[in-house]
């Protein structure tokens, strides 16, 4: 709770520093103020509790995926700095976004009441609008803003639909209370199928197959920061909340007693299945590298609702897979906001040469991709094995083979990249070395390893 | 003390060498795999007095993994087969400039590195993240400093990459699966699973799609050839030398033990493919026109038979695979180092354009004549003791098998030797070709004597993988 007024205090406080004049120092200020978020939020660690008549419920769960959405955002905020050189008036508005782009994060993932739940679709959603069309005298930052907005408010729509459906069915926007009546053996029918709309309008936030078809366009056009934003931590929180939205309104049980559990998983096997299948597949074609990334991130999406079919056990390893990937998607974009600096698209022609030109980037975004991928020693293999053995555990076999097979597939147009990286000759030479991205890519590239060598830290906090 | 000491020795040698800068990378790494070296020979005296070298930690808790590192027989004679390689191969590397070279030899020990946890880990997971790890040195190795024209080259490595990924992906799935049965990754918790003959033909299925790429057995073989060659001589050496005989080792420590009902159930047919690929590499060789093209054919022949000898579930079979897979390395490590030195002069590896080599550089000839005789297993050899054995042991299943399998003596003597005419014996060639310098006359030299003198007396290494062999067997046959 403490984690919520303070981020959107440092929000408001970002705010003023436009006032105030004080620009300069707004993204070190920022960092610092997150990193006291961020230790109020450890400190709150293993403590529950809920607060304004149970409209926000800190759990384990919640405050665990809060610090990665914390990390994350101190992330994103130091790359700001670099970015919007050229825009100082407004590095204040779109930093002060970002910060409550995180409050509404927390909130969806610490909602003790479906109303919270849908403030905080909002408020995420309407900073992200916001942000893809930030570059606002770029058409394709316009069109990807406008498209964004018009699929985004049209799946809100669908979720506040379901929530009301739940309504009528339960009697109660509480979760508890839902919960409790879930368990009673008589249910109407307009509790599964409100369900069944919450859920599809999150389904559209993860950019899950068939729900995907914003994405690309939207990561296309979009400043690449915002893109780097959206595939990591907007997706992050929108896979959290969908899980949080299935575990705590007791879906599985309640679907158990009403003979629909069977549909529910089919659904989630060929939901994640399409996923990974489609996105793997389309990002093979990809020249822009942050559209091959908006797909990516789209098979990444059917990774993680593997998880949906164990929800009682899985949330560890949620909380393993997003970190590591999130964590490979921010070294990636920082070295691609590197790169792509100055250039008027993001083709992998770019990146020709970036071997010989600067081995050290070169190196991180090989390591990210790896990662991605899935090869050990980084974290993104052990969250694959994580996520497979759970779901063979769950006796999911036909998926897991699916999904090893997209793995293998997704080595193709990872070392698309690797290969225009190591093999071409260099193009043009970058001069400058931006000490906050190296650092962003140094850190969460490190961190990536650092949980690869350690996976116990993640993985047993939610157990 | 304990063996992962030498792990330990590798991965500094690794970050060491790329941190000392070019100029002094090559001599640094040499350093670094000569104490490896040293290490393991004091390590084996350790192991040889009975005293315990293993580590066992743990890592993961949930899924259980641990970090356990076993070395028995087997395992030390493939560590120091790698140990052994590694400072040989990187001193044959010395006549040649490498951009970049701090990256390159870095590599290399990071390499030797993973090969050498491949071979020492007692986890399945562990063992399968080493596995893993191997393949993104060589990756690079080839991928960067390789030769040939690049279009070609990027499209050989990358097969070669995705091939191999795939095979290994599928061992993933098995050992996932395994583990849902017994709990636990470490190899002794897997040997005790009782698993129906269903499971057990798909689990050998799936180690068998990892290894027969790895090793490779025909039909996965496709992307061996384009690899050896567009590889540098360096990369092929540590492919053909050692990499694949991580896959023959993990037949006999994983795959055979594990999945014994379907070993037995299904032997004659992995046998056959072993032997077909005995047949075709021998055919196929003797149609090639360039040096490595033809030496990277006649590998494949070789492991076929090594293959199928680790099939036969013999003792006879196990030990002549194993004592192949060494003496194989060694041979093979120098023939390629024969190709490179060739190359050094002529620059060329096309057989037509070669030739007239005797008359300008007798000792090198010598040294060829006994890489290419040991090759073709000419008793004194090691290679004949491997060969020899394997082949008792395949003429204890079926006859059959035998006289196939040993066509590759005559079929390798015919192929090699006619090799050895075109590009040695003729009149004199219009290039000129300086005799061996003293850094490659070492290296050929301490190849040759290993080939020799394990030849005329095995028993050090019989004696060190036979009791290890024997509990795998009494694994194999307990079910």
């Amino acid at each position: 709770m403490n984690t919520l007024i303070a981020i959107t205090g440092l929000g408001i406080f970002c705010l003023l520093f436009e006032i105030l004049n004080l620009r300069k120092a707004i993204v070190p200020f920022t960092i610092v103020g997150l990193l006291g978020v961020l230790a109020l939020n450890f400190y709150e660690f293993g403590s529950t509790g809920s607060y304004y008549n149970n409209m926000i419920e800190v759990s384990k769960f919640s405050t665990a995926f809060s610090s990665l959405f914390i990390v994350l955002t101190i992330f994103l905020i130091a790359l700001s700095h670099n970015f919007y050189e050229n825009h100082q008036t407004k590095i204040s508005d779109f930093i002060a976004i970002k910060i409550f782009l995180l409050a509404g994060g927390v909130a969806m993932v610490s909602f003790g009441n479906l109303a919270m739940f849908f403030l905080g679709i909002e408020i995420l959603s309407i900073a992200l609008y916001i942000l893809a069309a930030s570059d606002r005298l770029n058409l394709k930052s316009n069109e990807a803003g406008m498209k964004y907005f018009l699929m985004g408010s049209f799946a809100s729509g669908i979720i506040l639909f379901g929530i009301c459906l739940i309504y009528g069915a339960m009697g109660s926007f509480d979760v508890v209370e839902i919960h409790e009546s879930s368990l009673s053996a008589e249910l109407p029918i307009w509790f599964p199928i409100g369900m069944v709309l919450v859920v599809i309008g999150m389904l559209f936030k993860v950019a899950a197959v068939p729900f995907h078809f914003w994405a690309p366009d939207v990561y296309e056009g979009s400043p690449a920061l915002t893109t780097a934003l959206m595939s990591t931590l907007a997706k992050v929180i929108a896979i959290a909340t969908l899980y949080k939205l299935v575990s705590a309104l007791n879906l599985i049980p309640s679907l158990e007693n009403q003979d629909l559990l069977g549909t529910f998983e089919i659904i989630v096997v060929i939901v994640s299945m399409a996923s990974m299948t489609v996105g793997n597949i389309m990002a093979l074609r990809q020249v822009n590298v942050k559209r091959m990334l908006a797909f990516s991130g789209i098979s990444h999406a059917g990774f993680m609702l593997m998880t949906l079919l164990s929800v009682a056990t899985s949330a560890g390893v949620l909380l393993y897979y997003t970190a590591a990937y999130a964590l490979a998607g921010i070294a990636a974009f920082s070295v691609i906001l590197y790169v792509c600096k100055n250039q008027d698209n993001e083709d992998v022609t770019n990146f020709h040469g970036l071997g010989k030109t600067n081995p050290l980037l070169a190196a991180i975004l090989t390591g990210s991709l790896l990662s991605m991928a899935g090869i050990p020693i980084f974290s993104g293999f052990f969250a694959k094995l994580f996520l497979f053995n759970q779901t063979i555990q769950g006796g999911y076999i036909a998926l897991v083979i699916v999904a090893v097979i997209n793995s293998i597939i997704s080595v193709g147009y990872y070392f698309k990249l690797i290969l225009a990286m190591y093999s071409k000759e260099p193009n043009e030479a970058r001069t400058g070395k931006p000490f906050l991205i190296y650092a962003v890519a140094i850190v969460s590239i490190l961190l990536n390893i650092a949980l690869g060598l350690f996976p116990s830290l993640v993985l047993d906090l939610l157990q | 003390m304990n063996v992962s000491l030498i792990l330990i020795i590798l991965l500094i040698g690794a970050f060491a060498t790329y941190f000392v800068g070019d100029k002094l990378a090559s001599k640094v790494a040499l350093f670094f795999s000569l104490a490896a070296l040293g290490c393991s020979l004091v390590l084996l005296s350790h192991f040889n007095a009975g005293e315990n070298i293993s580590l066992v930690n743990a890592w993961i808790t949930q899924p259980k993994i641990s970090f356990v590192l076993n070395a028995d027989g087997l395992a030390m004679a493939m560590l120091l087969l790698t140990v052994a390689l590694t400072p040989v191969i990187i001193f044959s590397s010395f006549g040649n400039e490498y951009k970049n070279a701090k990256g390159f030899y870095a590599l290399i020990l990071f390499m030797a590195f993973a090969m050498t946890g491949t071979f020492l880990a007692a986890d399945g997971l562990l063992y399968y993240i080493f596995w893993e790890l191997a393949l993104i040195p060589i990756y690079f190795i080839a991928l960067i400093w390789g030769n040939g024209d690049a279009e070609e080259r990027r499209k050989a490595v990358v097969k070669f990459f995705i091939y191999t990924l795939a095979g290994s992906l599928f061992m993933l799935v098995a050992f996932i699966y395994l583990y849902q049965k017994a709990g636990s990754f470490l190899i002794e918790d897997l040997y005790k699973l009782n698993l129906s003959a269903t499971e057990q033909l798909w689990i050998f299925l799936a180690f068998f799609l990892a290894y027969a790429i790895k090793i490779p057995i025909i039909p996965f073989h496709t992307w061996q050839a384009s690899v050896y060659q567009k590889a540098p001589t360096v990369g092929t050496m540590l492919l053909s030398g050692i990499m694949l005989k991580m896959g023959l080792y993990s037949v006999i420590r994983w795959q055979l033990p594990i999945a014994s009902l379907a070993a037995k159930e299904y032997m004659n047919i992995f046998i056959a493919l072993g032997i077909a690929g005995v047949i075709y590499g021998s055919i196929v060789a003797l149609r090639q026109k360039d040096l490595k093209k033809l030496l990277a054919y006649s590998s494949l022949a070789h492991v076929g038979l090594i293959a199928a000898g680790t099939y036969t579930l013999t003792i006879d079979g196990l030990r002549g695979a194993v004592l192949q897979m060494i003496a194989h390395g060694f041979v093979v490590v120098g023939l390629f180092y024969a190709a490179e030195i060739i190359f050094r002069r002529f620059e060329t590896r096309e057989i037509s354009e070669l030739g007239g080599i005797r008359i300008q550089s007798p000792k090198f000839t010598s040294m060829f004549l006994i890489l290419v005789l040991a090759s073709v297993a000419l008793p004194s050899t090691f290679n004949f003791v491997g060969e020899f054995t394997v082949l008792y042991s395949l003429s204890q299943i079926n006859i059959w098998f035998a006289i196939l399998g040993g066509t590759t003596i005559i079929l390798g003597a015919y192929y090699m030797l006619k090799m050895f005419q075109n590009v040695m014996l003729g009149d004199a060639n219009s290039k000129t070709f300086a005799d061996v310098s003293v850094n490659e006359g070492i290296s050929l030299v301490a190849i040759i004597a290993v080939l020799i003198f394990f030849g005329f007396y095995p028993k050090p290494i019989t004696d060190l993988i036979t009791p290890s062999l024997e509990t795998i067997l009494n694994v194999i046959n307990k079910n």
